[in-house]
């Protein structure tokens, strides 16, 4: 597996060799630094701890401070834990990984939403809006009466929409610009503009 | 967001200059089977929506009695060029009214080339 955090930057369309316009999303991935190893005789799994976006040493608190001193690189704002190997302290992460044509999985936080109805959060097609219909954007029953005499568990109804952690799938990666760090992967992918996102691909 | 346009401008490609009144030719790709062949498609630019390479005209046309209109992606590959027929004089950044007109309300303007020479000589 390959792993590597970046920056949504937005979203615009290309032409393809077929003559389509196709919607693609702009990632800003990399370069990130490997500062931790995680290895399964001493952490129990495998996995890489990546820097991404160096910061300044007055912005870092001291335990983090102390991670990065004891493997001597640069301070990073952002870090992000993949399960994979292969890799040393200190090795960089690019989008040279990545060619075009690879399936990529993409996450990130979604949009805030806010608290919203049924209608919206959980697809509810609710009522009639005219024709002297009263019923209009309301959930309807929330279950039955003597039994269980209580509402069950997970029963959709209304609150908290969005800012949650989103995987978008099989994605394909359609252009790598390596000198500018950029990866274009079709479609969209979670968030706002500015999001920082996790891109893996699957070997 | 720079990097974004930055993307965008490898897309983008020397078009001919036209604005909405404009009569033009588009000339389509079109592919049938395994051939390609070009298609053109005249008729008058009735709006230009959309910056950079997501820019888009609609091309609207009388085809035996019946309005048609298309609308091309500015930057698009399957079209092979565009060119000019006439310059319109229009006063609209879009001209839908030209929708609910038939006949000789129809028509667009033509700008007066003798006035465009002249601008042109006296910048």
């Amino acid at each position: 597996m390959v792993g590597i955090v970046g920056k949504k930057l937005g979203m615009t369309q290309i032409y393809r060799e077929d003559g389509r316009a196709y919607p693609v999303t702009v990632i800003e991935a990399g370069p990130c630094c490997v500062i931790q190893v995680k290895t399964i005789e001493k952490d129990g799994y495998e996995a890489v701890k990546l820097g991404f976006i160096e910061s300044k040493e007055k912005k870092i608190n001291k335990p983090e401070a102390g991670m990065f001193k004891k493997a001597g690189i640069k301070l990073y704002r952002i870090l992000r834990e993949f399960r994979t190997g292969g890799l040393a302290v200190g090795d960089f992460v690019t989008v040279e990984k990545f060619a075009k044509g690879d399936k990529v999985d993409v996450s990130g936080v979604s949009k805030g939403k806010g608290f919203q109805g049924v209608m919206k959060r959980h697809n509810f097609s609710g009522g009639p809006a005219s024709h002297g219909s009263t019923f209009y954007r309301a959930p309807g029953s929330i279950g039955a009466s003597s039994y269980p005499s209580r509402v069950w568990k997970n029963q959709k109804l209304p609150g908290h929409m969005g800012s949650e952690r989103v995987t978008v799938k099989n994605i394909e990666v359609v252009e790598v610009k390596a000198e500018q760090n950029l990866l274009l992967v079709m479609g969209a992918v979670p968030g706002a503009n500015g999001t920082i996102v996790e891109i893996k691909k699957e070997k | 967001m720079n990097l974004v346009m930055a993307v965008e401008e490898a897309y983008r490609k020397d078009m001919t200059e036209f604005n909405v009144g404009d009569t033009v030719r588009v000339s389509v790709k079109v592919i049938e089977g395994d051939k390609e062949r070009i298609q053109p498609f005249d008729g008058v630019v009735i709006a230009k929506r959309g910056g950079s390479t997501r820019e888009t005209f609609t091309v609207r046309k009388i085809s035996f009695g019946i309005g048609v209109e298309r609308i091309f992606p500015l930057f698009s590959p399957s079209i092979h060029k565009i060119d000019v027929l006439k310059r319109g004089d229009v006063r609209r950044a879009k001209l839908y009214y030209l929708r609910g007109k038939k006949g000789k309300a129809a028509k667009v303007k033509e700008k007066e080339r003798v006035f465009e020479q002249k601008r042109t000589q006296s910048e």
